[in-house]
């Protein structure tokens, strides 16, 4: 049976790791709300960037040579893009990605290289010993879209010089506070959407050449498809670290209680103890 | 009819509404947008957009992207959109300077002149917007038009 004063000290140290957790969970409550504004701010220019890509994609009637980006090649290496974050203590999330890229890696035997985003995803596929062409730090708590443009602008030359005729992403999705699925994302070659919608892109007058808007297009497209990632990822980060400091603190809770108990049981025991000796010894006398 | 402005940067929406005209630094030259102008896409380059809202002007720092015009709605999608109002003159005084240093100082990467070039222009234009400001129609028509032509003298008798 451990002494009172053990049991009082693992009560002190759990209620200290309980008001770590706690703050921790407020913050990334706080940051979550943040990362999520900047999800939905950021939607509208996608989405409209890729009715630009639509109208264009009708003009130019689908031709894959017009530029490297739509080029689709029979041969090269798959390239994998790992979204994962710097930092643990969030729950599942990272594990999850790795897990999943695992799986995808040996489902689809081929050559293939990886860029890692996030030093979790680094580390374990390390481990593994998959070839990382490239790695970059997780983009922060509010990645902004120049940060993202590195990246992109590797993935394009990449994909560009031809060695690779794939680029995959798999990251976090944020479904809600509670839900984040792991998910694989073709990124290159591109593949415009349909143009439903408004009006038929042959109606359109360009300026410069329909080929000029495209080559401007092509690369910005892949570095917004890269910063919603990101924000995605952030999101996805901010509430799993919510939950999992949740459970954290709760778990703490538990923990004093039960741990009051045992010490409460304890200190009358001792005192139960005390009130034999001493009526014992006055029995004896 | 009204022209609908939206105006989109990669991280957010800088404006949405209704307006009467609106000007664009086009890749090409300065484009003027009035309703019912024909479809086009076209590039931005760096500059000053401008929106007419009945006496109201308003004008925007911008720096490349794209213009979708139809008819009833002008969509910018732009790398960075600033209002007048929101820059910071000191901050895009100090950010001029500082591009101008790292060019002047010689011996940098030709990834770093690029970037310094191009913050340099960012600064440039910023400032401009925001040195003129918000102004009133009366004042911008004063300035652009040609000044009115004195009523000559009385034709034929």
């Amino acid at each position: 049976m451990p002494s009172q004063r053990d049991i009082r000290r693992r009560i002190n140290a759990s209620r200290n790791i309980r008001q770590i957790t706690r703050a921790m969970q407020f913050v990334a409550a706080s940051k979550l709300r943040r990362a999520q504004e900047a999800t939905l701010a950021a939607r509208p220019y996608s989405e409209l960037l890729d009715d630009i890509l639509a109208d264009l994609a009708a003009v130019l009637a689908g031709d894959e040579h017009l530029h490297p980006l739509l080029n689709r090649r029979p041969d090269g290496k798959r390239l994998i893009v790992l979204f994962t974050s710097d930092r643990g203590l969030a729950g599942p999330l990272n594990s999850n990605a790795v897990r999943f890229a695992a799986r995808e890696i040996v489902e689809h035997k081929g050559d293939l290289e990886m860029v890692t985003v996030g030093r979790k995803g680094r580390d374990a596929m390390r481990r593994a010993r998959v070839p990382i062409i490239a790695h970059f730090p997780a983009f922060g708590d509010r990645p902004r879209f120049d940060d993202v443009l590195p990246l992109a602008r590797l993935i394009a030359d990449e994909y560009e010089s031809g060695t690779h005729n794939q680029v995959d992403l798999i990251f976090t999705r944020f479904v809600s506070t509670l839900v984040q699925r792991v998910d694989l994302v073709q990124l290159l070659p591109l593949t415009p959407v349909a143009d439903t919608h408004g009006i038929p892109g042959s109606q359109f007058i360009f300026e410069p050449q329909p080929e000029e808007v495209l080559n401007e297009l092509l690369p910005r497209y892949v570095g917004t498809r890269l910063y919603q990632t990101t924000l995605e990822v952030a999101a996805s980060f901010f509430s799993s670290q919510m939950v999992a400091m949740k459970n954290a603190t709760e778990n703490a809770d538990e923990l004093i209680d039960d741990l009051t108990l045992s010490y409460n049981k304890a200190r009358q025991a001792n005192i139960t103890r005390e009130l034999i000796e001493i009526a014992s010894g006055a029995q004896a006398r | 009819m009204p022209l609908h402005l939206e105006i989109v940067t990669p991280e957010r929406r800088a404006f949405e509404g209704d307006v009467d005209e609106v000007i664009v630094p086009g890749s090409e030259g300065e484009l003027g947008i009035l309703p019912h102008h024909a479809p086009l896409i076209s590039l931005l380059g760096h500059g000053v957009l401008r929106l007419r809202r009945g006496a109201d002007e308003e004008e925007f720092a911008i720096f490349g992207g794209f213009v979708q015009v139809r008819p009833d709605r002008v969509v910018v999608l732009a790398e960075t959109a600033d209002m007048a109002s929101e820059i910071d003159v000191t901050r895009a005084e100090r950010a001029r300077r500082e591009a101008q240093r790292v060019l002047e100082g010689g011996m940098v990467e030709p990834a770093d002149l690029g970037a310094a070039r191009a913050a340099l222009e960012r600064a440039i234009v910023r400032l401009k917007v925001a040195e003129r400001g918000p102004r009133s129609r009366a004042e911008h028509e004063g300035a652009r038009r040609r000044p009115p032509v004195a009523p000559g003298p009385p034709s034929g008798e």
